[in-house]
């Protein structure tokens, strides 16, 4: 019987983490921000139906960014998770932070028992009562979780587009400010973004119970041109 | 409650009610017959030019008891869709809990909103389900109405106990006072009926259902309680507020109560030909 080599824990897990960036790299990044009526996500995303943001519960909302298969997947288990407590206690016992542990228990344990890790970065946003409680909570592909008050971004060049968001948005505005400033950040210096470039969805304290709503087609074309 | 994280072939998809099998929480069928449950009585739903009125008196009864005078029975089940409830209370608003949450649940995990027909479907198996329950004296009739944005129109659907689903294209009923309120519905239906014509012939037939049903109430003018209705149209489901509603039965309460509709004053009836 042959021995396996011995591989130091340090260096399977920097491996690990690698590979993970590397597959989150790849794809496009995407953006978060509070402005004053709640919290605007806008996703660089060419296609009108695989979604990278979409609605969890009442006033959270999910986006991923990395592997389409694996970030719908803990969509999908987020939906279950929330319905499912919504409906054995009350709907106002459903949150946002609850849901983002869950999501870092299972990344953090499929990161270290799994051969693969999930190649995704994951938000969970939750708009508040007033300007001050919104939350958003950045969970990466190994569990860690940042919480963010005002502004989050995910991806591959998260770092510079950071800075450009920093130095277009200091602080919250009207949700046309904040729009704009999301697509030029995430489009950079270099190019524009046509809206159909863009998946953009907010969690509005004016929408109701559910506070989740996309925004397409004319409607975001006249939020990103509007004087 | 574990993270419902499932693999490919074990998934549940996008039933919520398979999802609550998976996890284990179903209630029991009762093992004998229940008796002295509280029972919800009539509700109607009508077509109109625009969509569907729905319309449900507010009385829960206990046997010859009243248990309550503010019950509601008519719900949105989602933004295009309502649905209406007699029978067995507890069941029934379960029954509207877990099918507005199945609407939902599919709405969020598929990314769509299932078609009407597919609500309607998914509402007659969910009384289907509830056979062996109806079986010990809790039976749940719903009525289910909405707007088909496919299709542009109001439709609506009744069902039985055993989760027969029959699409009616003018007006249905159901529960105890549903005979009167039907045949009310039916002297006054006509085709393309505008908003507030239809608003009128419901609380017509809710106003008579109570008249001749004991287990059916009136509007109770002395606590301000009248009947819940809503209307669904293209613009989704809205409650009718309860202003209008109270100027409405006070419209109808005065043209029942001009004298030609009343007893030939001067002639007091006699009862069985006894001179009173």
């Amino acid at each position: 019987m042959s021995m396996p080599f011995y591989v130091a824990p340090e260096q399977v897990m920097k491996d690990r983490a690698d590979y993970a960036r590397k597959g989150i790299a790849r794809g496009r990044s995407l953006t978060a921000t509070t402005y004053e009526d709640g919290i605007v996500i806008c996703a660089e995303n060419p296609s009108n139906t695989l979604r990278k943001v979409s609605e969890i519960y009442d006033r959270i909302a999910f986006a991923g960014v990395g592997r389409y298969n694996e970030f719908d997947q803990l969509r999908i288990a987020g939906v279950r998770a929330a319905d499912l407590k919504g409906y054995s206690y009350s709907r106002e016992d459903v949150d946002a932070r609850s849901l983002a542990n869950n999501y870092a228990q299972i990344l953090g344990q499929i990161f270290t028992n799994e051969m693969k890790p999930m190649e995704v970065e994951i938000l969970v946003a939750e708009v508040g009562g007033g300007p001050g409680d919104d939350r958003l909570y950045h969970i990466l592909y190994d569990g860690t979780v940042v919480d963010e008050t005002r502004m989050v971004v995910l991806g591959g060049d998260a770092d510079a587009i950071a800075d450009r968001l920093e130095a277009a948005y200091p602080e919250p505005g009207s949700i046309e400010v904040a729009l704009r400033a999301s697509a030029g950040a995430l489009a950079g210096p270099d190019r524009t973004l046509a809206p159909d470039d863009l998946e953009v969805a907010v969690l509005a304290r004016g929408n109701g119970r559910r506070a989740f709503r996309r925004i397409e087609g004319e409607a975001l074309a006249g939020l990103l041109t509007a004087p | 409650m574990t993270f419902p994280l499932y693999r490919p072939g074990d998934d549940p998809g996008p039933s919520f009610a398979e999802l609550l099998r998976r996890t284990g929480s179903v209630p029991a069928v009762p093992a004998a017959s229940v008796g002295g449950v509280t029972h919800g009585t009539t509700v109607v739903a009508i077509r109109f030019a625009e969509g569907v009125v729905m319309a449900g008196d507010r009385r829960a009864t206990s046997g010859n008891l009243i248990s309550h005078r503010t019950m509601e029975k008519v719900f949105p089940a989602d933004r295009h869709s309502g649905v209406a409830i007699a029978g067995a209370a507890g069941p029934a608003m379960d029954m509207v809990r877990l099918f507005q949450l199945q609407l939902e649940h599919y709405e969020k995990v598929e990314g769509v909103e299932l078609s009407l027909e597919g609500k309607a479907n998914q509402l007659s198996g969910m009384v289907r389900n509830h056979l062996p329950a109806a079986m010990q004296g809790l039976a749940v009739v719903p009525l289910f109405a909405g707007y088909d944005t496919r299709r542009r129109a109001g439709r609506l659907f009744q069902y039985d106990v055993t989760g027969g689903r029959y699409e009616e294209s003018g007006f249905a009923t159901t529960g105890s006072g549903s005979l009167h309120a039907g045949t009310v519905i039916k002297m006054g239906y006509q085709d393309d009926l505008d908003r507030g014509a239809s608003l009128d012939l419901a609380i017509s037939a809710l106003f008579n259902a109570a008249d001749e049903d004991s287990a059916t109430g009136g509007p109770d003018l002395v606590r301000g309680i009248y009947p819940t209705m809503a209307t669904i149209t293209g613009e989704g489901f809205t409650k009718v507020e309860e202003d209008e509603i109270a100027e409405r039965f006070a419209a109808l309460v005065g043209r029942l109560s001009t004298p030609d509709s009343t007893t030939a004053a001067g002639a007091a009836p006699s009862i069985g030909g006894l001179l009173t």
